[in-house]
């Protein structure tokens, strides 16, 4: 034989799969989210959902190369992170506020943690809290059609009724990419056909949500739906808490993490300050997904109901 | 209902097509035959015979070297040309028989003459068994005699006939079913001699309708035999999934199918039981499969125990293009081979050669925690927790993550995104797990 066999351990097959493909996939379910809002807010919108990828982009490029590392842009998940951060973005925010976000949300959540599967946050989140914190006013104030207005959670919290069925469509003031229940349901139809996530997460998350805004918020089923529709939770249940490396890996492990997300979220949105708490709910209980993944160590075959 | 299978496993690209249409033939071996004396689980065999000795088809030239070990028998007549280590499968060299084929195929006395099993005790079968050098031709090559001795045979309710074939690319076993189902029946009646409360099970993975249908029509007068369709899914076949499949029992690492109750046997075992028993013909040859998108004429072979790979590589008509990488065996469990001047052994199953090695072509890649091994997993364990005390060599925490319970299937590898070596790390620690078990008892 001319040329030398490659030899290595079983086994010899690979699906075809990969981190790329799925940060893809990720970033093409996004896109009925992220064309509602461009059509919805204009074109300032898309040129900030542009930005902020770029910048993502640019900030792991230029971490890596500075610090001599293998340059990792192209596996896309920079380019999730930036999507994820500019669709919890008002549409129109100064761009310099969602490049910062970015730079942060790559460089100090991510990269300093050791890079792609190593942090402990879900980056695009914990870049959108550091702004809340740092610009409040510019990050919490929406307009629609040229009429800055509160959104339906803040409605809620004042008491006023809301119309649900322009929140299913994406008629509200709101962030990029939150509004429309619409298109992120079909984003996640597709995540969930292509089986780049399950069901796990998301669905306890809503559910309990529901179930606990129902119990303490009012025994309305508007009132419920309205929550459901609102303030991010379809968005932040599909895409970001289910986010692989800040959930947890074990399947128990997912649907005890949704629950606990359900009730913070509740939480904050009833009793907090502010009428949101979906951001703020994911990213404590992303610290928490060690200790809950040690609780929920799923039981080996063969050793139910058995002791060692 | 759903049909029969686990929770877990994965579905890759099945590959049989190559081969599954091609009847078995039959291959004479050219040259020298080798015949190592380990080819199975346990103790390795100790020759009998020296160099100069006449040795004819059929005879021992290997003896069982306790318990749990097996005879290696002579597939060819001819003469011992030496005693000596050589190349086999695993890489490694091994003390082996080499026998000069003289082309006359000479047996021993009374080889093929039918025999009636009903009036053998089951004393004097589990002997014919063990002097047959009959061994798990799955791959696994425990030895059949031994798992045909439980401790208590009275609680043996399950005698698994293991016609998955859930390995991708290999067909000879459901050749096997189209060819010779009669054999396989035979061969699970005999063994059913030996446990009165038991009864039979052959399970077939449903890509197999002609297998199932053929071996449906045979066990339809036979009340303590059945048929059962299994899921299409990898690995179906491996033991403790198939015994889940087939009696919804769980057995662990800890446990042999014995304390299920079951005793599972692979299609061309129980063949061969069956040649042993009722043709007095013992262990001297293989089903192999010759396939991969490198071979020019990918076949299913009847080899006699001893021929060199490299004949049977000829007989499927060569490379039609340049192989990267020849696998012993299939491409989820195979070995790869760095030569394939190596013996045809008793747990050979195929000859697969690729032209393209997917695992070369990609690198490794950082762990996203996206699951999809942890869903893939047939032992419903945690690939990433282990693969993390796999890389800091801590044997302890690799216990406590259930990494014993790991069967190597490597269902895990094959879905990861990531292409991370995992299966490749858990056999190495579960190997100095093993081992330091064995140091501390």
């Amino acid at each position: 034989m001319s040329k030398l066999l490659n030899v290595s351990s079983s086994p010899h097959v690979r699906d075809t799969v990969t981190t790329k493909s799925i940060m893809y996939d990720v970033l093409i379910a996004m896109l009925p989210a992220a064309a509602f809002g461009v059509f919805q807010f204009g074109i300032h919108a898309l040129l900030v959902i542009v930005i902020t990828m770029a910048a993502c982009a640019l900030s792991e490029y230029v971490y890596e190369y500075a610090l001599k590392k293998p340059i990792t842009i192209m596996d896309g998940s920079a380019l999730v992170t930036g999507m994820i951060l500019a669709l919890n973005m008002p549409a129109d925010i100064p761009l310099w506020i969602p490049v910062l976000g970015g730079i942060f949300a790559i460089i100090v959540v991510k990269q300093l943690y050791g890079g792609l599967g190593q942090n402990f946050m879900n980056p695009a989140l914990a870049g959108r809290c550091f702004l809340l914190i740092s610009f409040a006013g510019k990050m919490s104030s929406f307009t629609l059609d040229g009429w800055s207005g509160a959104t339906p959670l803040a409605q809620l919290k004042s008491g006023q009724a809301v119309d649900v069925a322009a929140m299913f469509v994406g008629r509200i003031p709101g962030t990029i990419g939150e509004v429309s229940v619409i298109a992120l349901l079909i984003g996640a139809a597709y995540m969930v056909v292509k089986k780049v996530i399950s069901l796990r997460i998301p669905v306890a998350y809503i559910l309990t949500t529901a179930i606990f805004v129902f119990i303490f918020g009012q025994q309305d089923l508007g009132f419920v739906v309205a929550h459901i529709c609102g303030g991010g939770l379809i968005f932040g249940a599909f895409f970001m808490a289910t986010d692989y490396v800040t959930s947890p890996i074990t399947p128990n492990g997912q649907i005890v993490f949704g629950v606990l997300l359900g009730i913070l979220t509740g939480l904050f949105r009833l009793f907090g300050g502010s009428a949101e708490g979906v951001s703020y709910a994911i990213i404590i209980s992303n610290m928490l997904v060690p200790l809950i993944e040690k609780f929920t160590l799923p039981t080996a075959f063969g050793k139910e109901g058995k002791k060692s | 209902m759903g049909l029969a299978t686990f929770k877990g496993g994965i579905h890759p690209y099945e590959g049989k097509e190559l081969s599954e249409n091609k009847p078995v033939q039959e291959l004479l071996p050219k040259g020298e035959l080798v015949f190592p004396m380990s080819q199975h689980i346990g103790a390795p065999a100790k020759p009998l015979v020296k160099k100069g000795d006449r040795v004819l088809a059929g005879q021992i030239i290997g003896e069982a070297g306790g318990f749990i070990s097996a005879n290696v028998l002579c597939s060819v007549s001819g003469t011992v040309k030496a005693v000596e280590p050589r190349l086999v499968v695993n890489g490694q060299m091994a003390t082996s028989v080499i026998v000069e084929n003289d082309g006359l195929y000479e047996t021993i006395p009374h080889f093929g003459e039918d025999r009636d099993y009903t009036k053998l005790s089951k004393e004097e079968i589990r002997n014919i068994v063990k002097e047959a050098g009959i061994v798990g031709l799955g791959g696994a090559g425990f030895p059949t005699h031994v798992k045909l001795t439980p401790k208590d045979e009275s609680k043996i309710d399950y005698i698994l006939v293991n016609g998955a074939e859930c390995e991708p690319y290999l067909t000879s076993d459901y050749r096997m079913m189209l060819e010779e189902p009669e054999k396989i029946v035979g061969g699970l009646k005999v063994i059913l001699s030996l446990f009165d409360n038991a009864k039979g099970v052959i399970g077939i993975e449903n890509n197999k309708p002609e297998g199932i249908k053929k071996l449906q029509e045979l066990v339809k007068d036979e009340p303590r035999i059945e048929v059962r369709e299994l899921l299409t899914k990898y690995p179906q076949g491996g033991e403790r999934s198939l015994i889940y499949a087939i009696t919804g029992r769980s057995v662990n690492s800890s446990m042999l199918p014995a304390d299920a109750g079951c005793i599972v046997d692979n299609i061309d075992t129980v063949i061969a039981i069956y040649n042993a028993v009722c043709k007095q013909t013992p262990l001297i040859r293989k089903i192999i499969t010759v396939t991969g998108d490198a071979i020019a004429d990918p076949r299913n072979f009847s080899v006699k125990l001893g021929t060199n790979y490299q004949e049977l590589l000829e007989a499927a008509g060569g490379f039609k293009e340049q192989p990267e990488k020849i696998i012993s065996g299939g491409p989820m469990m195979g070995m790869a081979l760095f030569s394939i001047d190596v013996p045809v052994a008793k747990t050979s199953s195929a000859l697969t050669c690729f032209t393209k090695d997917m695992v070369a072509a990609q690198e490794p890649t950082p762990c996203i925690r996206c699951g999809r091994c942890v869903a893939a997993c047939p032992s419903h364990i945690v690939p990433p927790m282990m693969m993390k005390a796999a890389l800091k060599n801590d044997c302890e925490g690799f216990e406590k993550v259930n990494g014993m319970e790991c069967m190597e299937c490597g269902s895990c590898t094959f879905v990861c995104p990531a292409k991370r070596p995992l299966t490749q790390a858990f056999k190495d620690m579960r190997k100095q797990v093993a081992a330091n078990r064995r140091k501390k008892a």
